[in-house]
């Protein structure tokens, strides 16, 4: 058996739809923790059935509580939109065309304090599952069930390799490592998935590392 | 490893050990977690459905659209009366199940089992065990790690999703779970334990996913309670005797196949069933406008 006891019965999670509520939640949650900085605005663009059906499901409380940083089982999650306001923080929806073959898709735009803006789309594949499909403009595949690392690099040999060397010697092991770029001598990323949390000491010696520009990790918490 | 329902009664026969035994070894296998750790992440679920099975019974909860506001309570309160058709514990059962549906639809919280919109069945099948027989804790979470099983066996090689395989696949699937969970907690032999799984499923078979202004309610609540109710009779179906001439595999084949028969109109889209009916359309009028 291939499948996860504890993955048909679960998650643990606020209703009322695993994938309108639970994976909205998980979806703007992750894409925060990508985000990485602190943020004034968001605004959700949303796709096929979520642009739909998403005020009956609370697709949209989610959304704005996972931009937050609640998880998907937070009982404050229904009240995302009134703690939002008293953070001074401004969130907006809009129907968005996202070319995706899933069904629920979102593009979740940060307007960083910094002035500058940094978006993620991805997707709810139900049952409280997520895709990242897109960081800023590089496509990747992001699950957020493991514990991943994503390092931002430049486009020279030996940086893989120095990365992984890193890992192997804090004691983490890597189980999908994928590895994409914008272009020839460009910006790279690295995306890692590991079977151990990674330990912020982990991501301070990886951003040591030679032409590494950005060390982003999502650790998955066990409830 | 197995992959069905013949596999895992194969390996039990072989070494001796229950199916819930056996699930859990291929857990610790499948996540490196340790048995005590898996059972710990079960009993805090088990908690969580407790709660959601419990917390509407006497306090009203504000739904979205308000459908299915106090359900739960209307049939707590009609279970303690005397003289109701089926009498206060399956009018019981009702009520734990239509707690955690109305639970749900109120952005509490609630764990999926195998969906938000099943959620209700196992829970109120284990609490309601759980009360009646005075069962014990242990054995529940063994109940509960062997129903999920049944749900594995039907993610790997059928659906759980209503959007692919209608309702039959998320409250069939959760009442197929619950009916083998109280088989094994009434002390049934595991072969009996599918049967009582396998009844339960070919009862609802065909089972459309129809929702009202498409909100995760109606007919979600009352598919619930009744989709406990028949849990408990098909673990009676199974402890009578009854002769399950199906094996349970193929029952799970049978509903893939049906759920794919099924028009995208009784498929969770909510444009076929009671979702289409003049009154359901109201409905969706009222609560979305338009």
């Amino acid at each position: 058996m291939n499948i996860s006891l504890l993955d048909v019965v679960g998650p643990v999670m606020i209703g009322p739809s695993s994938s309108h509520t639970a994976g909205a939640a998980k979806l703007a949650k992750t894409a925060a923790t990508i985000a990485g900085k602190p943020f004034n605005k968001v605004s959700f663009g949303l796709g096929g059935s979520f642009a739909h059906t998403y005020k009956g499901h609370f697709t949209d409380r989610a959304l704005v509580a996972g931009a937050l940083g609640m998880s998907e089982d937070d009982e404050e999650l229904v009240n995302s939109f009134e703690i939002a306001q008293q953070r001074n923080i401004e969130f907006e929806f809009y129907p968005a065309e996202i070319v995706s073959e899933y069904e629920n898709t979102a593009k979740i735009t940060f307007y960083l304090e910094d002035g500058s803006e940094y978006f993620v789309e991805g997707a709810s594949l139900g049952g409280g599952r997520i895709l990242i499909t897109n960081i800023n403009g590089l496509a990747c595949e992001i699950t957020a069930s493991s514990p991943t690392i994503i390092v931002k690099q430049q486009d020279v040999k030996g940086v893989v390799s120095d990365v992984s060397a890193i890992l192997a010697y804090d004691n983490i092991n890597i189980a999908v490592m994928k590895v994409s770029r914008t272009g020839r001598g460009d910006t790279a990323y690295c995306v890692i998935e590991c079977d151990q949390i990674i330990p912020d000491s982990v991501i301070e010696d990886l951003k040591q590392v030679n032409n590494v520009l950005s060390v982003v990790v999502v650790n998955i918490q066990e409830d | 490893m197995y992959k069905n329902a013949q596999e895992l009664l194969e390996l039990c026969e072989k070494s001796g050990k229950r199916a819930w035994e056996i699930a859990l070894d291929t857990e610790i296998k499948l996540t490196g977690m340790s048995g005590e750790k898996i059972l710990e992440h079960f009993g805090k679920r088990l908690d969580i459905m407790i709660n959601s099975a419990k917390k509407a019974l006497e306090h009203k909860q504000a739904t979205k659209g308000g459908l299915i506001d106090g359900v739960a309570n209307c049939q707590y309160e009609y279970s303690k009366t005397e003289d109701s058709v089926t009498g206060g514990y399956l009018n019981y059962v009702m009520a734990l199940a239509y707690s955690s549906s109305e639970v749900n639809a109120s952005m509490g919280k609630i764990c999926a089992s195998p969906t938000a919109g099943s959620c209700g069945i196992l829970p109120a099948v284990l609490v309601a065990m759980m009360e009646k027989e005075n069962i014990s804790r242990e054995k529940v979470l063994e109940a509960l790690v062997f129903a999920s099983a049944i749900g594995a066996i039907y993610t790997r090689n059928a659906t759980v999703a209503g959007a692919d395989g209608g309702c039959q696949a998320e409250c069939g699937v959760a009442s197929s779970m619950a009916a083998a969970a109280a088989a094994y907690m009434k002390g049934a032999s595991d072969k009996a334990c599918f049967d009582a799984a396998g009844f339960a499923m070919i009862n609802v078979m065909g089972l459309v996913c129809d929702p009202v202004a498409g909100l995760v309610a109606l007919p979600c609540a009352h598919r619930n309670a009744s989709g406990a109710v028949n849990a408990l009779i098909a673990a009676d179906m199974a402890l009578a005797g009854q002769v399950s001439h199906i094996p349970f595999d193929q029952v799970v084949d049978a509903m893939f196949k049906v759920g794919k028969m099924l028009p995208p109109q009784l498929r969770e889209t909510a444009k076929g069933g009671i979702a289409s009916t003049p009154a359901g359309k109201a409905i969706y009028k009222e609560i979305f406008g338009a």
